[in-house]
Formats: structure tokens, sequence, C-alpha cells
């Protein structure tokens, strides 16, 4: 893929200029490679029962929609304004304030004003005008109205898979309406066509026989798991024995399967096995609960339901008494905001307790689910860990704070106090580009993909500007993060805009800088590289 | 788009207005009928429009965070922007729908020689909050008009209003405010491109409706002297339910309350329902304890996963060979 030059991808961005054809006439619109997924192949839609499963080309001029594919959308419109107060309320209340336009990633990075979240928003609005509303069936056009048509329908499909559910702009909008939701439902409509992506459906099918994304059959995640612990005893001299299916342990430990396949993720994991080991935690992993992140999210929450069940199936069937999920954004927001909701009263399992400090999580008393943050800063807190600092003083950190955890469930400071006592050097960037303010990595809610590479380094354009900001004044050097998304998409981003900055977990700093009890004298990061002042050797 | 559409709308409302009541003398229509079916249009497409929201449920608790979540005793939260409690969110409301805290976040971004700088903007947000509340303020002053006595509170909201006097009359500052606010929230919609390429004609439309009341008002107060009695005669006849027509309320009057009914009679299916969507936002009216207190999804139901037993009948000989524990040997 031929990228443009960094300083030329943006030099073309105009935010302040717009098209001169209004948005309503500028269809059919133009599917500009590098700004859009595959689309999905019939048997990944198949395995799992999507409608119309067949394999779908985004290009081709017939989609081989079913005869009564408006019907299908209308309705599954009119159901959806029934079952959702959110999605009734966000398509009759937007006064087009401007708020949310340059609160977008997307936009900032594409100049595309169909990527201003109001505008996204109205692609949709428009539709719903027109058969929901009696201004808009009456005025046409003049009320914004629209009808429905294959032009249309591309376009949702489009813009649609342009946004990262990210919720950034319904921070700013004065009445909360959040395209997150929008785009959540527009999918759905979509999936009722099988107008999927490619990098979605597979994992979605993937997770659903294997339990996680990347298809990791169970002997193979065994492998993955004593291959990594090979690693920790040559670099710690400490031999672990990763808990796998082990029934009655205390607690089913759920990780997204990136952190089982590739860098950096794959240090994240070790960090986590180190740590339970030398806390002496009673844990398992579960080679079907194996995946905590859900692409199933990214197509219908119905999808999402059927993914995440298997988790507190698995709790139940392995009789822990609760669970401890890994770093991980959307995965979060799922558990955070959903799963209790799809899966609850979860009256098996026991409310959580550290079994090492004792500290009762009064906040997850009742889905029985704890972030390793969470988990982590409480150890911390109680003085249970040693650390080396000065294993991490080559390393000058930042912290990009994730979407989902941000915006979903405002996990801030958790992070922030574990990077500060493993970590000599951490510097935030500037105030408008973290917390719940913070940009998106550009890559989320299965935007990923390879071939999208263009978007997203235009979508992840902003978070890398911040980034360069601290890279030159400070020389931060590693980008630390606490999404599986992130640790994926984030290393590329780091290479186009700001190359020098490395990507890494909040658990792989913290298992670098742990004094593990019996270690011998560690030369080696986890990354198997010199630790500062060990070069030589 | 459709800036010319919705000006022309409100000349011609406007026009007939003036042609209804100075050319044909139907004074009763513009007096009584239109302001008593704009009152009626307003309660009852008002209710049966948040009722509509409220019959769609809920089903999933799903606050924007904007804060520190509740989690570890030593960790401070934010008790307003991410609350737990619903004390929190009242709160949080509150402050949303009295200060506009969302919009008070407001940042511009610009791209300049290829980097991105996002910096603190504050103008919409002073705009918003001058015009609404001087439209308020406006609103209350008028109750004067409907009650025989004026209240005491009333009195107090004027006198203070126009504590900033010039000569007589005296003159409202809210008067002024309004005035420029809806000046600068149309300009927003001509100058600033991007908010100029999303507005529809029905974001022109009730800015024209409003600037077209609030000139009537203010000629009428300060230019063309009104009969001030026979106006408040007639409010007050409409306020009782005892309507009447007296004699000397001029044309300009006329076209001012019809603006208004107009408004009024708009409001319920126009995006002017903001104003009770605010309240039923789900990301700004629920707790974030989602993991402390289960939300029920009243239409939730069974879905088909895969269980399992499935799973294990798949792989129950690789699970074997690689000494993974199994259900069934």
């Amino acid at each position: 893929m031929g990228l443009p030059r960094p300083d030329e991808l943006i030099s073309n961005v105009n935010l302040k200029k717009m098209p001169s054809k209004w948005w309503m006439d500028t269809l059919p619109v133009e599917f500009k490679p590098g700004y859009y997924c595959y689309g999905a192949k019939g048997k990944n839609l198949e395995y799992v029962g999507f409608p119309n499963a067949r394999d779908f080309h985004v290009t081709d001029e017939d989609w081989k929609l079913p005869e009564d594919w408006k019907n299908i959308v209308l309705e599954g419109i009119k159901q959806r304004l029934e079952r959702f107060r959110s999605f009734h309320v966000f398509m009759d209340i937007c006064v087009r304030c401007g708020a949310c336009a340059d609160k977008c990633h997307f936009f900032i990075g594409t100049g595309d004003p169909k990527n201003m979240p109001v505008l996204r928003a109205e692609l949709l609005r428009s539709v719903y005008r027109k058969y929901f509303t009696a201004g808009g069936k009456l005025f046409g056009r003049k009320g914004g109205s629209r009808e429905l048509d294959i032009n249309v329908l591309k376009e949702l499909w489009y813009y649609f898979y342009q946004c990262t559910e990210c919720r950034r702009c319904s921070l700013y909008c004065p009445y909360g309406i959040d395209t997150a939701e929008i785009t959540i439902i527009a999918r759905e409509l979509l999936n009722l066509l099988g107008l999927n992506t490619d990098w979605i459906s597979g994992p979605v099918a993937n997770c659903y026989r294997t339990g996680n994304h990347l298809g990791i059959e169970p002997h193979t995640m065994k492998s993955t798991l004593e291959f990594m612990c090979n690693d920790i005893e040559e670099i710690t001299g400490i031999k672990i024995d990763p808990p796998i299916n082990k029934k009655g342990a205390e607690i089913l430990f759920v990780t997204p399967s990136g952190d089982l396949f590739a860098d950096p993720g794959i240090y994240n994991a070790m960090g986590y096995m180190m740590l339970f080991h030398e806390i002496g935690l009673d844990y398992t992993w579960s080679t079907f609960a194996s995946e905590g992140g859900n692409f199933g999210f990214f197509t219908s929450l119905e999808m999402a339901k059927r993914l995440h069940t298997k988790i507190y199936e698995e709790a139940k069937r392995l009789k822990v008494k609760w669970i401890l999920g890994g770093e991980c954004g959307h995965m979060w927001r799922v558990w955070h905001q959903f799963h209790n909701t799809w899966y609850g009263p979860v009256d098996f399992l026991e409310e959580p307790v550290s079994p090492i400090t004792g500290t009762k999580f009064e906040n997850a008393k009742s889905n029985k689910i704890v972030h390793i943050s969470e988990f982590t800063a409480d150890l911390i807190r109680h003085g249970v860990l040693k650390f080396d600092k000065s294993r991490n003083d080559n390393l000058i950190v930042t912290f990009h704070d994730s979407c989902n955890p941000s915006r979903g469930m405002g996990l801030f400071e958790e992070p922030r106090y574990i990077i500060r006592n493993v970590c000599n050097h951490f510097y935030e960037m500037p105030d408008e580009t973290i917390r719940e303010q913070t940009f998106c990595c550009g890559g989320g809610s299965g935007l990923n993909a390879g071939e999208i590479m263009e978007l997203r380094m235009r979508g992840g354009f902003p978070r890398a500007n911040a980034v360069r900001y601290v890279h030159e004044k400070f020389g931060v050097n590693m980008l630390a993060n606490i999404c599986a998304i992130d640790r994926a998409t984030l290393p590329p981003l780091m290479d186009y805009w700001v190359p020098g900055v490395r990507v890494s977990g909040v658990t792989e700093l913290v298992a670098n800088a742990m004094i593990m009890k019996g270690e011998k004298e560690r030369t080696m990061n986890l990354r198997m590289e010199p630790l500062p002042g060990k070069e030589e050797q | 788009m459709g800036i010319g559409l919705a000006f022309i709308i409100v000349l011609g409302l406007i026009l007939f207005a003036y042609i209804g009541t100075e050319l044909l003398g139907l004074k009763g229509l513009f007096a009584v009928f239109f302001p008593y079916l704009a009152l009626v249009i307003f309660l009852i497409g008002f209710i049966r429009r948040v009722v509509k929201w409220g019959k769609s449920p809920v089903p999933f608790r799903i606050p924007t965070t904007a804060g520190q979540q509740f989690s570890l005793p030593w960790i401070k939260y934010s008790k307003i922007d991410n609350p737990v409690t619903g004390w929190g969110v009242a709160l949080r409301m509150f402050f949303e729908i009295a200060f506009f805290r969302s919009l008070f976040r407001n940042t511009k971004a610009e791209i300049m020689n290829g980097r991105l700088y996002v910096g603190s903007n504050k103008w919409l947000w002073i705009g918003a909050l001058a015009f609404h509340y001087s439209f308020l303020i406006i609103l209350i002053r008028h109750l004067r008009f409907f009650m025989a006595q004026t209240p005491n509170c009333i009195s107090i909201i004027d006198s203070v209003d126009s504590f900033w006097q010039i000569g007589l009359p005296m003159l409202y500052m809210t008067d002024i405010i309004i005035a420029a606010a809806a000046l600068y929230l149309l300009g927003r919609r001509i100058f600033n491109p991007q908010v100029k390429y999303i507005s529809l004609p029905s974001d022109y439309f009730p800015l024209f409706l409003i600037l077209g009341i609030v000139a009537t008002g203010i000629l009428m107060r300060y230019f063309s002297r009104v009969d001030i009695t026979a106006i408040k005669e007639l409010t007050l006849g409409l306020a009782y339910l005892k309507p009447t027509i007296p004699d000397g309320v001029g044309t300009l009057f006329y076209i001012h309350l019809f603006l208004v009914s107009v408004l009024f009679a708009y409001f319920p299916f126009s995006k002017l329902m903001h104003m009770g969507g605010v309240f039923l936002s789900p990301t700004r009216n629920l707790a974030n304890n989602n993991r402390m207190e289960r939300h029920v999804n009243p239409w939730d139901y069974p879905v088909k996963h895969r269980h399992y037993e499935e799973y294990e009948n798949e792989f129950r000989e690789k699970m074997k060979k690689a000494g993974i524990p199994v259900e069934k040997e």
C-alpha cells in the first residue's frame, strides 16, 4: 500500500473548506481505496447464522441484497426506535450546533464533512425523518429527509464503517448524543443485509468456534503460554507453569487473544503470568473463554451477547469465585456497561475480594469482574510488590487513554498510579488529548484492518500529533496503554508519524520492574533487550 | 442550505399576520384562535413526544463517563462527571441543564503546517447560555401580561433586568442580549463553514422566527409606542379564558403574537424538542454503576451461543493430547 509521506498526507486536509455540493447531492459515494474494509466472506456469516450470507464485494455494483432489503432496513429502524430510547431521542433532538464537528479524529484526519459526527448521524437521521416523522414526509429534502435507496445504503455502509465508536463526540454534545450508539444501531441494520466486513466477521466466526478472535485452538493456546513461560524463565530464572482450565481455581483470568499472539501484546501476557506467579494467585486461564474482546459488538448487540456469554459459563463450569480481566478497550465497555445486563444476576460467583490484600472490590460487587489495573493498583498500594524502577529507566513513558475505558468507564487514575510506581520517567500528553478527552488510535471497533491503513493513519493523526509533542518536548519513547487493539494499531501509527516511539501494555512495564522472589539477576527486559546499564554484558 | 427559504417563510408569516389583521381585520383569529390553537398543539405535541420517547425503554446503562470512576477507596472519583449515585446523576443533570456543562468543554481543532492544535473555545457556550437565559427571563417577564396582579418575584426580575437604565422607557438588558445572541447563533451558521454545511432550513427557521419575535417586541417597546393597557386587557382575557379584543392594539402586536403562536405550534415537531430530550438522554442521566447494580433490559431475550460441550466435542482429542483437562474422557 503506497501511503503518501506523513507531511503530504495531512497537507491537503482543510477543516474549513467544505465541498461546493450539498451533502445530499454527492451520491453515489466514491469507495476510496484505503478507506473501506473488504467485504465479509459468506462462510463466516453463515457460520454464526447472519442473514444474507454470501461473499460480499464492496465495489461490486450489485450487492446481492434480498429483494425486500428496503423493508428490512425500515422495519429494523422501527424496531430499534421502540427498543432504544437512546436511538429514538438521538434521532430527534440534534440541533446541529456543530460542537461535535471537529472532535472526531476521522474528520480531523480526512477533512471529509461526512466524518463530522453530526453529519454521520444525519446520514441515517435523514432516512428516519423520511419514514418516521411528519416534517420529513411533508417537506422532503427541505425537511432534511431523503428516500432510502441503494446509493444511500452504500453511503451508510461506507461512513458507519469509518467510525470507531470512541464516543469522543458524545462528551462534547450538549445533549449527550452518542455517535457510538448510532453507529452500533446503523451497523445492526447493515448486518440485517449481510453487509459486514471481512475483518470483523472473520474474528466473529473464529470467536464463536474456538472462543477467540484469532482462532487459537486449545492446544495451541497452551503451547503459546508455555512458550512465553520459557522466555520468562530465560529472563528471570523462574519457571512458571500456567494453569489452564483448572477447576476450582479462585479466579478466572480473561484477556483479549491479541495478547497471546503478537508483539507487543505477548509481553503483556508474560507480564500477567509473572505477576500472578509472584503473588501466588490461585487462578486459571480458560481455552474456551480465551477472548475478552468482542468483535460481535461491532456487528450487533445480539452477536455481542452470543460471544460474551461463554465467559460467565466458563466461570460457572470451572467453579471460580470471580473473574479478573486483562487490559482491553472495548472488552471493558462490554463488561462494564452490557454484560451484567445480558447475563445477570451473576449469583453463582462471589463478590470479588483480593486474596492478597483483602480489598473488597465494591465497584464490581454485582458483575464480579475486576480490571487488572484496579487489581494491580491495589497490590501496589498495599506494598505487596517490590520494584526496581531503574529497569525501566531507558523508557520515557506517556500514557494513551483508550477510548472505551475512558468514556465508557472512567478508568484514569489506576493505570497512572501503576506507571508512576514502576517507571521513573512519565509525562502526560496535553490535557485536551488525554483522559475523557482522549483521541482514538484510529483503528477501534473493528477498523484495525490492513487495507484501510490510510484511513487509520489519518484517524490516528490527532493521537500521534499529541505523542509527537511529548516526544519532542520530553523525549518520550514509550506509549503505554491498556488496550489490545491499541497494542496492534499504535505501533504502525507511531512508525508512520513519530518514529522512535514504541508501544507497551502497562502490565509489561510492571513485570519489567517487579523484583520476583528467587529471580536471577536480570539483564534483559521482557523483550529480551538489555536492561539499562546491562548493555555491555 | 435553506437560509433563504427559512427567511422567506418567516417574512411570509409576518405578511400573513399583517394582511390578516390590518387589511382583513381578522383580529379574533389572530388574537384568540391562533394563540389558543398554538398552545393546545404545543401542550399535546410536547407531551405526546415525551411519552413516545418514554415508551422506548433504556435497555443498557450507557453513561458517557467524563471523569474518574468510583473504584478503590483511596482514589478520588468524580462525583458529578462520573456519578454512581442518584444524587450524583441529579447534580450532573443540573449542571448540564443549568450551565451547559458539556458545551463548556468545547474545544477547537485546527491544523497548521501539518500539526494539530486543540484549544479551548467557549464562544458557543457563552452564546448559547446568553441566548437561553435571556429567553427564559423574557418569558418570565411576560408573565405580568397574564396576571392581573404582578407577583413580586416578577417585578424583581423586571427591575434587575432593567437596572441599566437609559432614559425612558427602561431598557431591558435581556432584549439586547437575546438579539445579540440570536444574531451570533445565526452568524455561526452563515460564516462557520462546518456549521453552514450541516445546517438545514429547520435550523435557520426558528432563529429567524425568534429574531422576528425579538424585533417586533423591541419595536413595540422602544420605538413604536403601543397601547400597553389595551394589550394587557387582551392577554389577561386569554389567560382567564375570557378573550376580548380591545381597540387600539396595533398590528405590530398581532404580528408579535402570531410569531409566538407559530413558535409554540412548531416546537413539538422540531429540534426545539431538545428542551425535553436532554432530560431523557441515557448518556447523561444514568449512574455509572453497572458493575455494582445490575441494570435490567426489559426486552432481553435468550440468544443462541456456543456451549462448552460443543467446544470440547470439537477439540477433545487435541485437548487430551496437550494435557488440558476435559469433562468427558
